[in-house]
């Protein structure tokens, strides 16, 4: 039982370091859709929360979600500051790799669920009280939902409902946290009457192509070993998302006349979020289905904001709150024990129970994440404020909450040293550098 | 026949652009230009260097009028462009001397 | 003993190329931190030592550096073109890998060692000299370096000095190269004076990524072996680094300014810079307090420039060189034999022998490259000249170095140029940069 399996071990090495490099993905994935101004602010959003994020797991988060069960809601704090999580391996959640490693595996989940969340108020949050709702949130919504469901004596994880790779505790978790947000931050000023374009295009492209490339750890890394399930997990992530992206830009070509390169990158985000909860439970076929519904749900979705008028900026609930419960609901259709022996037969292999179990679960990550981010935001609201002041907000993230601008591709120059970390004042001295390159240009609108 | 330049905020040229179509001006020329005047500049920090940036970004409009619209663009661009605060900008009234469409080579105000 | 392990085999290939992924990674970050007239000069410098020094390495690199030893000074030339060096396992580095697959996981090694200087000397180097600097200091400075430290018969080695993955040889040797570089170099033209604005900060948060993301191939890889070891490194690494994000941007913002995107990146690279050494000697604990401590001190080093008036412009020296000692001595306090049974303990197991061991291992490797460095460079600025003109350097590296320019993101695109030949790109183009690029707004395209 204490033996390490190298392949395995390597495996999982591998795939932990995927799923951190999808948060620079997502920071690259996000910034891009903002407006220049907003850059830095936004990618620092999911930037920090590497930082912040993997402090907190490992001092207690941990712990709270994956240490011995307590009421069948939480973890206690045993493994507080990863005390007796060690090289030997945990049996309970992985025989071969050590315990550390599942841990560190775990850590990436907990850094980058919460950096979902931030594409919903981006361009006008504090950065102050953005740190204090993360650090609030991972340890009252998520590590609770993460003991629920993966956790040995979770209550939704006993019910017997499937989630392979974080359906719930990841994307629809994340997702409905987002709507809470969107709806007590507000709306951006100017939503609906100004053009609000992605700056950056290419850079979002870059982005998506790194999460993509990650979420084979997040996916097939979930099957803990390098065997057959994780082949199989990886392989219906590559073709979900494939299925999700011609979903996608079919639906725009028809409605909107042209299919577009972000529809195309979005909608490779939602096949890889709803695939998600699936990936280790259904074959190649229903991955076509799964992608390709959601592909065709999630463009639908992300137009309601229009219609409802909240601001979820980046659409964060129109991609991973819909693709996340398209998954977890589809996970109790196409699930077959055929593939994966530990899963459950979903509804067309002849059980219709699972998918009452799954909507179980979708319901009640919903309502718990959506009740308990609203009454965080609500008191961090009060005591600090959670939107920058209207000033703020018009000169743009990067300048009014980190003074600095993401691009100087002008010549201009146009300032002043004004002293080094030091404190030595240099003497001004007006910039005669011939300005070879732009002099004005598109993508830097700082104010 | 003038020609009127105005330097706004940039974040004021929908309103400004919005509010000359509704009095029927319908082509404008646009530039992000940058400067200085009374207008303080900003701070920014890299790696602990920090500099003091004295060109604040502007959006410089151009449009062409004839001579008897000319105050009432001034107007509309000054109601639509003005918070009251240090940096709102500046508007310039230039005479034009002639002005020719490139297609058909008319001139003067029916080329406008 | 020669029996190949396939677990340990795909984690070590796997980890070759995640660090091989570290230098491209590198480039975006020095290239995003420059002015955008030295952009591709600045990606060039790293880019185009991935190719001379691979050369080398098989030519006669490893051979110098691994081979059998001379001396305890040097290896021998019996590796030479990689002679000997096969499928079998060489059973004093790794046992239960090909020989092959250590050589080449310490070919990138020693490809990004030289590409760290370059951003010491960054937006004023003549190219030509550049290369000769980067070729001479490998051979006469990375190649013996790494036998002292690693080769089996190297003095340091021998001593019982402990460097996991390279905080003595790559990282304080390229710090000590990095400041004879911008003290012999010289300061960029109106350093101190002009504002020397990182261009494009988005490009640099990707190059931070990628190299992160690329560490854990370098620090757990250097286990050299997918057991506890490998994940005990690589979880030390991702807390090292985060821990690093958390204090240089709490520093920043406790001394009066904001939380910078910069500033957690760079604390990212600082956290990853410092822990290498330590990696696989210390608990987990052990690299939170490593990671604070690196976000702190090299917040402080890096301000040293503006003290002392070098142009360290890319903070080699305040990120890397102190990074490097940092962790080193702190393998010293903090090292256990609990972890890492080849090792040793420091001073807080009750060992006080390694810290000096340390001490003496890092201040004499320090002070090896920066004197070879100053000479190497010497001799190159007699040969060639070490800077290039003037009149070059207020163009930029890009057009006077390469007849290149990185951006043309204006709406005029190219179209002011002319094509003159396929082979004639010369620097007389400029002109095309010289069109003023303006925005037009008509009724037609009004957002």
């Amino acid at each position: 039982m204490q033996h390490i399996n190298s392949g395995d071990t390597a495996w999982m090495l591998v795939a932990t370091a995927l799923v951190m490099f999808m948060t620079p993905g997502l920071a690259l994935f996000y910034g891009g859709m903002v407006r220049s101004k907003n850059v830095l602010g936004t990618i620092m959003h999911s930037f920090i929360m590497l930082g912040v994020g993997t402090i907190v797991w490992v001092l207690y988060g941990y712990s709270l979600a994956f240490g011995p069960d307590k009421f069948h809601l939480i973890g206690d704090l045993s493994w507080i500051g990863l005390r007796d999580v060690g090289m030997a391996p945990n049996a309970n959640y992985a025989a071969t790799i050590p315990h550390i490693l599942f841990m560190a595996f775990q850590m990436m989940f907990a850094v980058i669920t919460p950096a979902l969340i931030t594409g919903a108020f981006a361009e006008r949050i504090k950065f102050s009280s953005f740190l204090v709702f993360m650090v609030a949130w991972m340890t009252l919504v998520y590590s609770p939902i993460a003991h629920w469901v993966w956790g040995v004596g979770g209550w939704i994880r006993n019910l017997g409902a499937l989630d392979f790779a974080g359906g719930t505790v990841v994307h629809i978790n994340a997702a409905f946290a987002a709507l809470a947000a969107v709806l007590i931050i507000g709306k951006r000023k100017g939503f609906m009457k100004e053009a609000m374009h992605p700056h950056n295009l290419p850079m979002t492209i870059l982005g998506a192509a790194m999460l993509w490339f990650g979420w084979f750890g997040f996916n097939a890394g979930s099957a803990l070993t390098s065997g057959g399930l994780a082949a199989v997990a990886f392989v219906v992530t590559h073709i979900a998302t494939a299925a999700a992206a011609l979903g996608w830009i079919l639906i725009e070509k028809i409605k909107t006349g042209k299919p577009t390169t972000l529809g195309a990158a979005s909608g490779a985000v939602a096949g890889l979020v709803a695939i998600t909860p699936a990936a280790g439970f259904v074959g190649p076929i229903a991955a076509i289905a799964i992608g390709f519904t959601a592909g065709i749900v999630c463009y639908l979705a992300v137009g309601l904001k229009f219609k409802f008028g909240y601001d979820d900026a980046l659409d964060v609930v129109g991609v991973h709150g819909v693709g996340g419960i398209i998954g977890a609901l589809l996970t109790g259709v196409f699930a077959s024990t055929v593939i994966n022996p530990a899963g459950a037969n979903g509804l067309v292999h002849g059980n219709p129970a699972l998918l009452g179990k799954q909507l179980i679960a979708v319901a009640v990550t919903i309502g718990y994440t959506f009740v308990a981010s609203f009454i965080i935001l609500k008191v961090i609201d009060a005591i600090m404020g959670l939107r920058v002041s209207e000033e703020d907000e018009i000169t743009g993230l990067d300048l009014s909450q980190h003074s600095e601008i993401g691009y100087a591709l002008g010549g201009f120059g146009g300032g002043t040293l004004e002293h080094g970390a030091s404190g030595s004042v240099f003497q001004p001295e007006t910039s005669s550098e011939p300005s070879y390159a732009m002099q004005t240009n598109p993508l830097n609108e700082r104010l | 026949m003038k020609k009127i330049e105005a330097i706004i905020k940039p974040f004021k040229l929908d309103e400004v652009k919005d509010a000359l179509s509704s009095i029927g001006i319908n082509g404008l020329t646009v530039s992000e230009v940058q400067g200085f005047g009374r207008q303080k500049g900003h701070t920014e920090v890299y790696r602990g260097a920090e500099y003091t940036v004295d060109f604040v970004p502007k959006v410089k409009l151009e449009v062409l009028v004839d001579d008897n619209l000319v105050s009432q663009v001034v107007d509309t661009i000054m109601d639509a462009a003005q918070t009251g605060k240090i940096g709102d900008g500046k508007i310039f009234v230039f005479p034009v001397e002639d002005a020719i469409r490139i297609r058909t080579g008319e001139r003067g105000s029916d080329a406008m | 003993m020669q029996n190949i392990n396939t677990g340990d085999t795909a984690f070590v290939l796997i980890s070759a190329a995640l660090v091989l992924f570290m230098t491209p990674g590198l480039a975006l970050f020095y290239g995003g931190m420059v002015r955008s007239k030295n952009v591709l000069g600045t990606i060039m410098h790293s880019f185009i030592i991935i190719g001379i020094i691979n050369v080398l390495w098989m030519l006669f690199g490893y051979s110098l550096a691994f081979g059998p030893d001379k001396f305890h000074l040097i290896g021998d030339l019996s590796w030479i073109g990689l002679r000997g060096v096969g499928m079998a396992p060489n059973t004093s580095y790794a046992p239960t890998i090909p020989h092959e697959a250590f050589m080449i996981f310490q070919a990138m090694f020693a490809i990004i060692t030289p590409a760290l200087i370059t951003g010491a000397f960054a937006e004023r180097m003549k190219f030509k000299s550049f290369l000769v600097f980067i070729i001479a200091w490998f051979v006469i400075v990375y190649i013996p370096v790494a036998h002292w430290v690693w080769g089996v018969g190297g003095w340091l080695r021998n001593l019982g000095v402990l460097d996991f993955a390279g905080g003595i040889v790559v990282h304080a040797s390229s710090g000590a190269a990095a400041l004879a570089a911008a003290i012999f170099v010289g300061k960029r033209k109106g350093f101190g004076t002009e504002p020397m604005i990182p261009h494009n900060i988005p490009l640099t948060i990707i190059g931070t990524g990628i190299l992160w993301f690329g560490w854990f191939g370098f620090n757990a890889g250097s286990a050299l072996a997918s057991g506890s070891l490998a994940a005990n490194a690589f979880v030390n690494t991702q807390v090292a680094a985060t821990a690093a994000i958390v204090s240089w941007t709490v520093v920043e913002w406790l001394r009066g300014g904001k939380p910078t995107t910069l500033g957690a990146a760079t604390g990212a690279i600082a956290g990853l810079a410092t822990i290498t050494p330590a990696a696989g000697y210390v608990s987990p604990a052990a690299a939170l307090l490593i990671g604070l401590a690196a976000g702190l001190v090299c917040y402080y080093a890096i301000s040293l420039k503006f003290k002392f008036g070098y142009d360290d412009s890319l903070d080699v020296v305040g990120v890397h060189g102190v990074g490097g000692i940092l962790g080193t001595l702190s393998v010293g306090l903090l090292a256990s034999t609990a972890i890492n049974s080849a090792g040793a303990n420091g001073l807080i197991h009750g060992n006080s022998s390694l810290i000096g061991i340390q001490a003496l291992g890092v201040f004499t490797v320090v002070v090896f490259s920066f004197i070879a460095s100053l000479v190497i460079f010497k001799v190159v600025d007699k040969l060639f000249g070490v800077r290039v003109g003037e009149e070059d350097e207020i163009t930029g590296l890009d057009l006077s170095q390469h007849s290149e320019i990185g951006y043309d993101l204006s709406g005029l695109g190219g179209s002011a140029g002319e094509f003159v030949t396929a082979n004639a790109f010369s620097t007389q183009s400029s002109e095309v940069l010289s069109v003023s690029d303006e925005t037009s707004l008509t009724p037609d395209n009004l957002p």
